[in-house]
């Protein structure tokens, strides 16, 4: 299930209906959903959209880290898809195809030297604390201290490389399984673990003196 | 152990410790996790700094995005899509009406007689090039971008 820092019961429990497997009767509607776009139904893509909409904002946000860019990517990824719905399979997760256009813009956004520039000077955070983490709002030194350690695990996920970032934000942030995370990227789950562990490693070694 | 055998061994630890941290260890594993960290403190070590890491990373989420975006979102991807169209329609008829003004513009120029030879003849030549420099762009795009056997593999 996707991690935001809401407590919002509702908005987890809609998050985690829309990443659950697609099996049996959702398959089966999802299917004829992707089916009916791809003939040009409108409004059946609009379903698509609005069943995927929020995991699509939710990892270019992970990717991009900024509020603005994920959903200006996720919105164009959509609109792409639409323009490129012939290709749609009704057969293979609807998610997993726009996913490649998600991350696909992401990267070329990262890797635009302009808009880098652009996103350190209009930087916001794009983490939170967990709902369940509340000890800090009390104490206001403890409060600053998460603060002042959300924004260094901020910074030291954005230098990662972008490819050990995406493994990261589906597993620590999407809670994916690694098996899921295999199947989405198409790489070997060995893959997904090495990815993992140079990441960990590189935030480990930036926030040493906090561990 | 000979240094292949050794970065099998640290690969297989270094799986296993994310297994554990995800709860991925399958049955059997977290004893062959034991076995190989109480053989090796800098593993120890290190296991123990990804599991402080993964408290803190625990301990963090997406920041949730304001509840009102998600009531047109949909509408706002549908426009981006009509808008898309309306510029590709857009662009092919200013690109025809364009061609067609300058075509009958550049008509007038070269039959004006009182115009001198080398302007007709530079107006001329900056056409010239501008065809080459459009039928170069095209077929670059076209010709090599279509034989090119490895474009789509992700490097």
């Amino acid at each position: 299930m996707a991690r935001t820092g809401t407590g919002n019961a509702e908005i987890s429990v809609e998050i985690a209906l829309t990443q659950t497997p697609v099996t049996g009767e959702r398959e089966d509607s999802e299917r004829a959903l992707v089916a009916a776009a791809r003939e040009g139904d409108r409004e059946a893509f609009g379903e698509l959209v609005t069943i995927y909409m929020r995991r699509a904002y939710y990892v270019a946000l992970g990717l991009v880290g900024s509020h603005d860019d994920a959903l200006d990517l996720s919105q164009e990824a959509f609109a792409r898809a639409y323009r490129a719905r012939e290709s749609l399979d009704p057969d293979r997760p609807f998610y997993a195809w726009i996913y490649q256009i998600v991350r696909r813009l992401c990267f070329n956004h990262i890797r635009d030297r302009r808009t880098r520039v652009k996103k350190l000077e209009l930087a916001t955070p794009f983490l939170a604390e967990q709902a369940g983490v509340r000890a800090a709002a009390t104490d206001p030194g403890r409060a600053a201290e998460r603060s002042e350690l959300r924004a260094r695990l901020e910074a030291a996920i954005e230098q990662l490389p972008e490819r050990e970032r995406e493994v990261l934000v589906l597993r620590e942030f999407e809670g994916l399984r690694y098996r899921e995370i295999a199947e989405l990227l198409v790489i070997p789950i060995g893959t997904v673990m090495s990815r993992l562990y140079s990441a960990r490693r590189s935030l480990a070694e930036k926030l040493e003196d906090v561990l | 152990m000979s240094h292949s055998e050794a970065r099998g061994h640290d690969e297989r630890a270094r799986r296993l410790m994310m297994a554990e941290l995800d709860g991925e260890l399958a049955a059997g594993e977290r004893d062959e996790l034991e076995r190989i960290v109480a053989g090796d403190p800098e593993l120890e070590k290190e296991r123990k700094r990804f599991l402080r890491l993964k408290e803190v990373t625990d301990s963090m989420a997406l920041k949730p995005a304001p509840a009102e975006i998600w009531d047109d979102y949909w509408t706002s991807v549908y426009k981006r899509f009509e808008r898309g169209l309306g510029w590709i329609f857009a662009s092919i008829g200013a690109i025809i009406l364009l061609t067609y003004g300058t075509w009958k513009g550049v008509e007038q120029l070269i039959a004006d007689t009182t115009l001198p030879w080398f302007i007709k003849a530079a107006l001329v030549a900056m056409l010239f090039g501008l065809v080459v420099l459009l039928v170069s762009v095209v077929r670059e795009k076209v010709l090599i971008g279509g034989q090119q056997r490895y474009k789509d593999v992700e490097r």
